[in-house]
């Protein structure tokens, strides 16, 4: 396959980005999109050019590190996938393709396409976690019963890989869909019930910090997410705050 | 409760509450304007009524007009604060992928109804002032005193084909507006969990529906006299 690439050129945090167009003349429909990338900078490398900088780690669909904006959506055109995930035969030989960084205020570029997403580390660490003891006192784990359909919507809810595809495609930035998660996986079993009343004010007002935008109910986020996460999340969430503003004010 | 309302869930709460109440606003004003189709006579009686009766005028009027102020100036802020959180647009986005026209575009649709609104007070509210506040004629007669001057007013009004236009053109507005709106303030306030597709379908059926009377009621009386 020939493909031209437009892609996301940016030296540093503050410097001022732009789109460069690259060429790749012999790429197998069977690589997937960061292998093609791979493909791409060492070519670079071997012509002594910059390579493209990209963020990467598992490969395997579940670090959720690879923030690319490829055609104008959250890790390219197919459903419920991470760009490693993505694979050239989902392209026509002779496409042009656009890569861009996620685009948000709290999601600043650090280079190219790789993006600072501790924003979300923040929020995790404003109360997505329970309090308990780990020093050798265990307790069996059945000893806390958990109805089957509760275990599944909170495992359904913690399969969110935090990679920020719900922010780089909503129209106004917002980590909703990642709050609403992560507050869900946890109001959803008796373990999380001790702290939920401080988690869940305490993960809106960081999120409210770092500056994402306000939630307008698109869908987008759902549509786009590698995990399937669903909205439902974000409605328990809104439930989850006014409760805890009714026990605690 | 005051802090909750500062957080960006508590305005979402806001912005759908404010729009609970124009939800059920339109169901009235439509309910009261269909009668026009059916009997002169019950939708003068109506009219009379809502626009004497003290509880009507001095209580639900003025919160009214606050509900439509406030879901705007509302909208407009958050829209603002939205935006602001992309600083660097994307030379490609592809929105219609996954995400309804009318929900990337609530503001202009909104805009749209609002200048149907603007409209509508120059049409109807500001002479309804001028003749009870202004002139002080609370009797509600036609001039010659035979009879309520509500429904000759309302014929009047749709005589003119630019105006029955606006107000078909802003009622599919509004309708798309509602289309996104309404399962969008249901799931504001986490009344969608477990039922979505229902919202959605009683959604579907009230945006369409309610659009449907005003433009209905508009038409008859343009081609009926």
């Amino acid at each position: 396959m020939k493909l031209t690439l437009k892609i996301w050129r940016q030296n540093d945090a503050k410097a001022k980005g732009k789109m460069m167009e690259y060429q790749l003349n012999d790429v197998s429909p069977d690589m997937s999109f960061l292998e093609m990338l791979d493909v791409l900078n060492q070519d670079l490398i071997d012509k002594d050019e910059e390579p493209i900088a990209f963020d990467h780690d598992c490969r395997e669909g579940i670090c959720g590190m690879c923030s690319m904006y490829i055609n104008g959506r959250a890790h390219g055109p197919d459903r419920e996938i991470t760009v490693c995930q993505l694979h050239m035969r989902s392209f026509k030989d002779g496409d042009t393709i656009s890569i861009e960084p996620w685009r948000a205020k709290a999601f600043p570029v650090i280079k190219d396409l790789i993006v600072d997403r501790s924003a979300f580390d923040r929020i995790q660490q404003a109360g997505g976690f329970i309090s308990v003891n780990t020093s050798g006192n265990t307790q069996d784990a059945n000893n806390i019963l958990i109805a089957k359909d509760a275990a599944d919507t909170a495992m359904d809810a913690a399969t969110c890989i935090g990679c920020g595809a719900c922010v780089a495609s909503c129209k106004n930035s917002s980590a909703m869909l990642f709050v609403g998660a992560k507050v869900s996986q946890y109001a959803l079993l008796p373990q999380g019930q001790v702290e939920a009343v401080d988690r869940v004010k305490n993960m809106v007002a960081q999120m409210d910090l770092e500056g994402f935008g306000n939630c307008t109910n698109t869908g987008a986020c759902e549509v786009e997410c590698p995990k399937g996460i669903s909205l439902e999340n974000i409605a328990r969430m809104n439930r989850e705050l006014v409760k805890a503003n009714m026990i605690k004010f | 409760m005051s802090g909750f309302f500062k957080t960006s869930i508590g305005r979402k709460y806001a912005m759908a509450l404010s729009a609970f109440f124009l939800i059920i606003f339109l169901i009235i004003h439509l309910s009261v304007n269909l009668t026009s189709l059916f009997s002169k006579e019950v939708f003068n009686e109506f009219s009379h009524f809502m626009g004497t009766n003290p509880l009507v005028q001095f209580a639900m009027q003025p919160v009214l007009v606050f509900g439509v102020v406030f879901h705007f100036i509302m909208g407009f802020v958050l829209e603002m604060k939205n935006r602001s959180a992309r600083n660097v647009k994307y030379v490609k986005n592809t929105g219609s992928a996954n995400s309804s026209w009318m929900s990337r575009n609530m503001l202009l649709s909104g805009a749209v109804v609002l200048a149907f609104l603007v409209l509508h007070f120059i049409d109807f509210w500001i002479p309804e002032m001028n003749v009870k506040y202004i002139q002080g004629d609370m009797s509600g007669l036609l001039s010659d005193g035979d009879g309520y001057r509500y429904y000759e007013e309302l014929v009047h009004k749709f005589e003119n084909p630019l105006r029955v236009g606006a107000y078909v053109l802003a009622f599919v507005l509004l309708a798309l507006h509602l289309l996104h709106g309404f399962t969008s303030a249901f799931q504001s306030i986490g009344a969608t969990m477990g039922r979505k597709k229902t919202m959605q379908n009683i959604g579907k059926a009230y945006s369409i529906l309610i659009p449907l009377g005003f433009i209905v009621i508009a038409l008859f009386h343009h081609f009926n006299h």
